[in-house]
């Protein structure tokens, strides 16, 4: 399915990817993957990498993969410099996980990108975190980009990869309760 | 122990799964999801994997509810826990009728309001809880987020 030819393990075998793009692995974000090819058209220099879905818009600038499988996509978060994704909590996981700076786009309802308007929510409740970063709008994302490759800032807090004690505790009475 | 079927949608949903993963250390687990790859995240457990669903498409859950069938059969589970997403409601109303011990985790993209599926969900589920506190309501319990 990824890109006939221009797997990202070629893309590797050239040139090391700076920039890992990804709108999840759910829904097409073509707001996101045009505004990001034409960053990369704009930034010869940087190897761009975009993980563009069910997109219809295929990158011109851009290498590409239609989806990767989720230990390939770790290794890409974690080679990047700079991880570029929908406001999905997959992404944001991925990179608090990885300890890399994330700059996010939120998928909106109102461009038929989403079924609610959620992604706007999940930036404002969670992109406040140090290393996550929230674009208004495909401008915003690029001017970011660049802003953020030129100095990325502070990573995210490392974490655990596992969610906190107390909550997995309850769970474990749930499913031990007779 | 006990037989537990773990299981989400691919993407967010899985990934929320994967951080509760100590909550059922122990126990005879099973996952299901929606990629084959994933397995390498939960091996030596078995993975499997169901056709995905969404209120996009919702006309493939006929599809999704076969394969979600055929893995309860498989894995007869005690207890089912998903952090959704529609796949997970599909789950709930499956395994109900057994007398299946179920949990929905309502995912933590859901800050402002439940998801549509955690709604439903709270009359299928055993137990539904949401990862905000400021969300918590009667028969929707707060427990901790995975972040």
């Amino acid at each position: 399915m990824a890109g006939a030819g221009r797997g990202w393990r070629g893309a590797l075998g050239q040139r090391a990817v700076s920039v890992f793009v990804s709108v999840g692995s759910m829904m097409p974000f073509d707001r996101l993957v045009r505004a990001m090819d034409e960053w990369a058209a704009a930034h010869p220099e940087v190897p761009v990498l975009i993980q563009i879905g069910r997109g219809a818009y295929e990158p011109r600038h851009a290498r590409f993969v239609r989806l990767m499988p989720v230990s390939d996509y770790r290794a890409a978060v974690d080679g990047a410099r700079l991880f570029v994704a929908h406001a999905g909590m997959g992404s944001i996981i991925s990179a608090i996980e990885a300890g890399k700076p994330l700059l996010m786009l939120a998928r909106s309802q109102a461009l038929g990108e989403h079924n609610t308007e959620h992604q706007r929510a999940t930036a404002a409740s969670i992109g406040a975190r140090p290393g996550l970063h929230v674009a208004a709008d495909a401008d915003d994302l690029k001017a970011r980009a660049s802003a953020l490759l030129a100095d990325s800032g502070a990573p995210p807090a490392p974490i655990s990869p596992h969610a906190d004690k107390s909550f997995t505790d309850r769970i474990r009475a749930f499913i031990e309760a007779p | 122990m006990k037989r537990v079927l773990a299981m989400a949608s691919g993407g967010g949903h899985f990934v929320q799964l994967l951080r509760l993963r100590p909550a059922w250390a122990g126990q005879q687990v099973s996952y299901a999801t929606v990629h084959a790859a994933s397995a390498v995240d939960v091996a030596p457990a078995p993975l499997f994997t169901f056709r995905d669903v969404s209120r996009a498409d919702w006309w493939r859950l006929p599809l999704t509810a076969l394969d979600i069938a055929i893995i309860l059969l498989r894995v007869r589970p005690q207890i089912v826990i998903t952090t959704g997403a529609l796949p997970g409601l599909v789950a709930l109303a499956l395994a109900r009728p057994f007398g299946v011990r179920t949990l929905w985790v309502d995912s933590i993209a859901n800050s402002e309001v439940l998801s549509g599926s955690g709604r439903l969900a709270r009359k299928l589920a055993t137990e539904v809880v949401t990862q905000w506190p400021a969300l918590a309501e009667d028969g929707v319990a707060h427990w901790g987020s995975v972040l």
